[in-house]
């Protein structure tokens, strides 16, 4: 029975990271806990990085994290996570999305993204478990690309070892009743390939 | 139940319960959502004025009639409508006036770090900080009643993580108070509004009385509803805090006595020093300015520490107030700095205009005016042609300031010809005044104003120039043309936004125009808008690209390099991510050898969202 989690959500506006954070500290209240979650979308326009905070406890405090001390990494982009890997406590874990998107310092000046295997091996050196996870393709398989926020959040699911309904339930709750089935069918391709 | 609010929706929330009948703002980061939700309520009105000043005034005349009225902006906006708030406060009010100051340590979406409780004292009202959602809920009512008690302006101060960060709320029937019924408008009822010298000399010191009344009710009714509250520890330490900082401490030092200020202004100083006394030692933690510090050691009360440990600049976080506690002897261990992530080189991911966006084809042509023109820009979405690849701006101050900076440019900062550049929104909201100044000065700069039909920066919201109000109701739309004719404009264009050579014509044209300032309108819909179209994706002939970077220098986040390399340069070739691209066009238009072109057909982006 999980007491306290800090997890930190990132990725690039329009992949719905804030609102599958929105669900997780949602989900915290339904496991009986206190939760808070605090983001940063001032200049999110799509194509900035987005990085939300969620932390459950008995009574949570800051509505933040502290660098170094964040148990999940939930990365919706792949060079994400190597921005905001040093957030993660000695131990922590990592959900990371294989999708990449290309960001304009790489697109219109000399940066390079990073190789997909190097960056995945040093996530390996950081945390006690790396769950890879490509999301985009799943979503596409469930039928709609904007079902990524919930594969992602069926990953976590189950690397938490909670209880699978809790989640969907407050999946469902967040969604439009009109995408409930291709969201059913994201959390189910989500917890597969994640388990 | 408990339901999970962020800030803004609590105090939208609470504004509601607490009979707030009439709520004006305008949107700026962190403030926007208040009034959005506060919007959803039944029996209120919600309105987005012009600019904060009108939200201000709006609130300040519903308020002299008797209703409770809120006004809701971000700290920069206080500056906006400062002229009013600070006469306001003399001639004091009827209704309640809550006036919402979103501040925004860290800068992380503004122009600067103010620290708005600094108002509070400059203009001799008080000031409330909330913690989290659930006070933030409760407070309004709290601001409320000292509002109409006092008869005074009220702050109610915000900081971009309390708007921003969700918490608890007990999700009861909301017991809304019943709104006030407003009687007939009467003149006799004691309250002086026309603030001339000799009224604003009789007030001045009645002004300093309520005060010191405003303070004693901290001291002894601001305990009583838990405003203001000590939380025993050890009393080794005691910690006066306020505000969001108050759970960073709460955090790490919840043993220890806490003293925590909900009403930052005026203090209760005899509680506070009280409270010292009973302590062994005294630190004060309040994020940006050492505004309660200065207060109380003014007082002559013995602080050990405050922003000797805890840092001036910036957002308070846990690591820095953990830094700052263990500085002050609390914490026995330091702060342990993760090793940072060095392995593999993170490319930065600066933002963008999005994929679409009507700005772009504007910045690509604007840059090539460098070398002729100075840029004065404005705030707003089109503040990105500032970053590479356009770096069209030469200088952003504040909203508005593009146009009378063009114009004293160019009539004495050295270089002649100028071009402002300024949003609808932002027209609207302070553009006005200085296009006359300009026009009656006989000027000749040359202003873009882009017209996206939306605020977009702060995340699509009406304004004069779409005509819909806050409510959804059709208002009456203003058309930019019209009011720069109206104005003695005799230069003023409008051109469609995506076509890339009418653009630049139109540009040309404006900076030839001698006959007093030139207005170019560029017309084209944020994609957020309903008015946005998706177009057939584009798609680029690997055959053709001879790697030339005319697309690149678009600074569209769609276009992307390709793995084929062009032998000739040894660059790699263009391609087009479909995920992103709209089908708007502009990448096509510039490339020299035909290289782009449509794809396939798609729905609105509206639907796809
Ligand atoms: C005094 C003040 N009020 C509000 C803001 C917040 N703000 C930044 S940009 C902007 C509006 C921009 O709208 P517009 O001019 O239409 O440009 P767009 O973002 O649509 O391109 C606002 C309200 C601010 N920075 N300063
Ligand atoms: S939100 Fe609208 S105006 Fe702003 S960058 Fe995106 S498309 Fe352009």
């Amino acid at each position: 029975m999980i007491t306290n989690l800090d997890m930190l959500f990132v990725g690039v506006g329009g992949q719905g990271v804030l609102t599958a954070s929105d669900i997780a500290a949602q989900v915290g209240l339904d496991l009986g806990l206190d939760a808070k979650k605090s983001e940063v979308h001032g200049f999110a326009q799509r194509g900035g990085v987005v990085d939300s905070h969620v932390r459950w406890a008995p009574a949570v405090g800051s509505p933040t994290c502290e660098k170094g001390t964040v148990d999940v990494l939930m990365a919706f982009e792949l060079l994400e996570a190597g921005r905001w890997v040093d957030w993660l406590r000695p131990g922590g874990m990592i959900v990371v999305n294989r999708q990449q998107i290309t960001p304009m310092s790489v697109s219109i000046a000399n940066a390079v993204y990073p190789d997909e295997a190097a960056l995945l091996a040093a996530l390996r050196g950081r945390a006690s478990k790396v769950v890879v996870v490509d999301a985009l393709p799943l979503a596409e398989e469930a039928g709609n690309t904007r079902t990524v926020n919930t594969i992602m959040l069926a990953a976590l699911s189950t690397l938490l070892e909670t209880d699978a309904e809790v989640w969907e339930t407050a999946i469902l709750r967040r969604v439009p009743q009109r995408y409930a089935d291709v969201n059913r069918e994201a959390f189910r391709l989500g917890r597969a390939a994640a388990g | 139940m408990k339901v999970l609010l962020s800030g803004n929706e609590a105090i939208a929330l609470g504004a509601w319960e607490a009979g707030i009948q009439y709520a004006s703002a305008y949107p700026g980061t962190p403030s926007t959502e208040i009034l959005e939700n506060f919007a959803r309520y039944p029996g209120i009105r919600a309105e987005w004025a012009s600019n904060e000043k009108v939200a201000l005034d709006n609130a300040v005349g519903a308020a002299f009639g008797g209703a409770r009225t809120l006004a809701a902006m971000k700290h920069v906006g206080v500056n906006v409508a400062a002229d009013s708030l600070m006469s306001v406060s003399y001639t004091g009010v009827k209704g309640a006036l809550i006036l919402v100051s979103a501040d925004d340590p860290g800068c992380l979406s503004s122009q600067n770090e103010q620290d708005n409780r600094q108002y509070a004292r400059f203009g001799k009202f008080p000031c409330i900080d909330p913690a989290d959602s659930d006070e933030a809920r409760r407070f309004v009512g709290i601001a409320v009643d000292v509002s109409e008690q006092f008869r005074t302006p009220v702050m109610l101060r915000t900081t971009t993580r309390l708007s921003h960060s969700k918490s608890a709320v007990e999700a009861r029937v909301p017991d809304a108070r019943e709104f006030k019924p407003l009687s007939p408008f009467d003149r006799e009822d004691g309250l002086d509004r026309t603030i001339l010298p000799e009224v604003a000399r009789r007030r001045h010191p009645e002004i300093e009385a309520r005060l010191n009344a405003i303070a004693e009710w901290s001291a002894t009714e601001g305990f009583d509803c838990g405003v203001n509250r000590i939380e025993w520890g050890e009393t080794d330490i005691g910690i006066v805090t306020s505000g969001i900082t108050y759970q960073y401490v709460r955090e790490l030092a919840g043993h220890k006595s806490i003293l925590k200020l909900g009403m930052s202004y005026p203090l209760p100083l005899d509680r506070i020093r009280e409270f010292a006394e009973s302590v062994d030692t005294l630190i004060v933690v309040e994020e940006l300015d050492p505004f309660i510090e200065e207060q109380i050691r003014a007082a002559g009360i013995v602080v050990a520490h405050g922003k000797d440990v805890i840092p001036i600049c910036g957002e308070l976080t846990l690591a820095a107030v953990r830094q700052g506690l263990y500085e002050a002897g609390l914490l026995a261990a330091p702060l342990e700095q993760p090793a940072p992530f060095e392995d593999v080189t993170v490319p930065r991911r600066p933002p963008a205009l999005c994929p679409g966006c009507p700005h772009r084809a504007f910045f690509y042509n604007l840059r090539r005016h460098k070398r002729k023109a100075v840029l004065a820009g404005d705030i707003g979405c089109y503040s990105m042609g500032a970053m590479p690849p356009y770096e069209a701006m030469d200088m952003v101050i504040s909203m508005g300031a593009s146009i009378g900076m063009a114009h004293g440019f160019a009539r004495a900062g050295g270089q002649e010809s100028a071009i402002a550049t300024i949003g609808d929104s932002t027209f609207f909201h302070s553009g006005m005044a200085p296009l006359a100044s300009a026009v009656y000065n006989r000027s000749n700069i040359a202003v873009a104003i882009l017209d996206n039909r939306i605020t977009a920066m702060t995340g699509q919201q009406q304004n004069p120039g779409t005509g819909i109000t806050l409510q959804g109701e059709q208002g009456h739309e203003i058309d930019i043309a019209m009011v720069c004719r109206a104005m003695g404009v005799t230069f003023v264009e409008e051109v469609n936004a995506w076509d890339v050579n009418a653009v630049n014509k139109v540009l040309r044209d404006a900076l030839a125009h001698e006959d007093g300032p030139a207005v170019v309108v560029v017309r084209g819909a944020c994609v957020f808008t309903p008015h946005f179209h998706l177009q057939p994706k584009m798609h680029v002939d690997l055959a053709k690209c001879v790697t030339c970077g005319s697309c690149f220098r678009v600074g569209c986040p769609a276009i992307i390099k390709s793995d084929e390399i062009y032998p000739t340069s040894g660059k790699q070739k263009a391609a087009v991510d479909p995920l992103l691209c709209t089908g708007c066009t502009v990448c096509m238009q510039v490339c020299p050898v035909q290289a782009i072109g449509p794809a396939e057909r798609e729905g609105s982006l509206q639907e796809a969202l």
